[in-house]
């Protein structure tokens, strides 16, 4: 095979393609397996909570490791959350407690 | 059938119109997605790829919070489709609203579904038929929605993607936690009630232990299986009574 076969991609572009792939086999395979997929039973309750399991999953170390000041400021951030219903407040809201705890040299 | 059929213009617009309210809150957090992605110094071409062909705000934050020039590229594909696993779901529900539709009709419609105009057009199927119901929504009223978000996601995060270059250090400004307080916040929408304690305590605690452990991001998925696995172990042994009521309330409220 010739050289100019060699061809590199970023390795962003590579995690585009293939999440856009993947995302895009999800959603129609969604709809063309409809029949198969279990509507209901423990399968189908554990698919519908992955989303919120990964995502936690993201945010515990992340809190972790910015110990107390990271512990502060995820309460601080869950509070808001709970009360305005809000993800962009409550983003406000977290990273605004970090950004105040390091400009006062406690984070 | 032609493609016009499913896709009137008069329909896609109402689909449109119905997604307006949920399209300016969808820009908001369009506009701190293109803050947080010049913050990681991915070029605006790049962010707009996304936008394009992946189209899925949760994942797109991920993959953003994940990226670093050096990172594994498989880690953060499984990552993203794990967490757009919930598609298969959201597929299988649309279901009514694509009946006696040839496939390139399904195939063209299904791209723009996002969480947010899959529940618009839902809310319009849950409504249909009965005595005061309206006729069965359409794939024009899906496709028209993900085109109203999609204009509101590519302007919005353009816009916050150029005034990122203009803000200081993202250290200062806190927003190395803003993916974290993010994440959060959509996790706690997503809490479905006390029968999701015991899975979240299995998650966090095996995501704390696995990021101490092992290198990169394997503890994402180490610990998203450790959750499912729990989820599903609670949801087996609690028995079929619950069962049919979980079932419904998934699709219902995701």
């Amino acid at each position: 095979m010739p050289e100019a076969w060699s061809l590199t991609l970023d390795p962003l572009t590579l995690v585009i393609i293939g999440v856009a792939i993947g995302t895009y086999a999800l959603r129609l395979g969604g709809l063309l397996l409809a029949e198969r997929l279990p509507r209901r039973g423990p399968i189908a309750a554990g698919l519908e909570r992955l989303p919120g399991i990964v995502l936690l999953a993201l945010v515990v170390p992340a809190v972790a490791d910015l110990g107390l000041p990271g512990l502060a400021a995820a309460a601080l951030t869950a509070v808001t959350a709970l009360a305005t219903r809000n993800p962009l407040i409550a983003m406000v809201a977290g990273a605004g407690a970090i950004a105040g705890l390091r400009a006062l040299g406690w984070a | 059938m032609r493609l016009r059929d499913s896709y009137a213009p008069g329909a896609l617009w109402r689909g449109a119109r119905d997604n307006l309210g949920i399209g300016v809150a969808v820009s908001g957090y369009g506009a701190v997605f293109g803050v947080l992605t010049a913050g990681k110094g991915i070029a605006l071409a790049d962010m707009v790829a996304m936008n394009l062909f992946i189209f899925a705000g949760a994942a797109q934050f991920l993959i953003v919070e994940m990226w670093t020039p050096t990172a594994v590229v498989a880690e953060i594909i499984l990552a993203a489709l794990i967490i757009n696993l919930r598609y298969l779901l959201v597929g299988a529900s649309l279901r009514p609203v694509f009946t006696g539709r040839p496939l390139h009709h399904k195939a063209l419609g299904m791209h723009l579904v996002a969480d947010e105009n899959w529940a618009v057009t839902m809310n319009g199927v849950a409504r249909a038929g009965g005595v005061n119901g309206g006729a069965m929504p359409g794939p024009a009223h899906l496709l028209g929605g993900g085109l109203c978000l999609a204009a509101f996601w590519h302007a919005a995060s353009a816009a916050g993607h150029v005034a990122g270059n203009f803000l200081p250090a993202p250290h200062v400004l806190g927003l190395d936690f803003a993916f974290t307080a993010v994440f959060l916040a959509l996790a706690l929408g997503l809490w479905k009630g006390r029968g999701d304690l015991l899975p979240w305590i299995v998650t966090g605690a095996t995501a704390w232990i696995a990021a101490e452990m092992l290198p990169g991001k394997w503890y994402v998925l180490i610990a998203a299986a450790a959750g499912f696995a729990a989820t599903v172990i609670q949801h087996a042994l609690s028995g079929g009574a619950e069962n049919g009521a979980n079932g419904e309330e998934a699709l219902s409220d995701a």
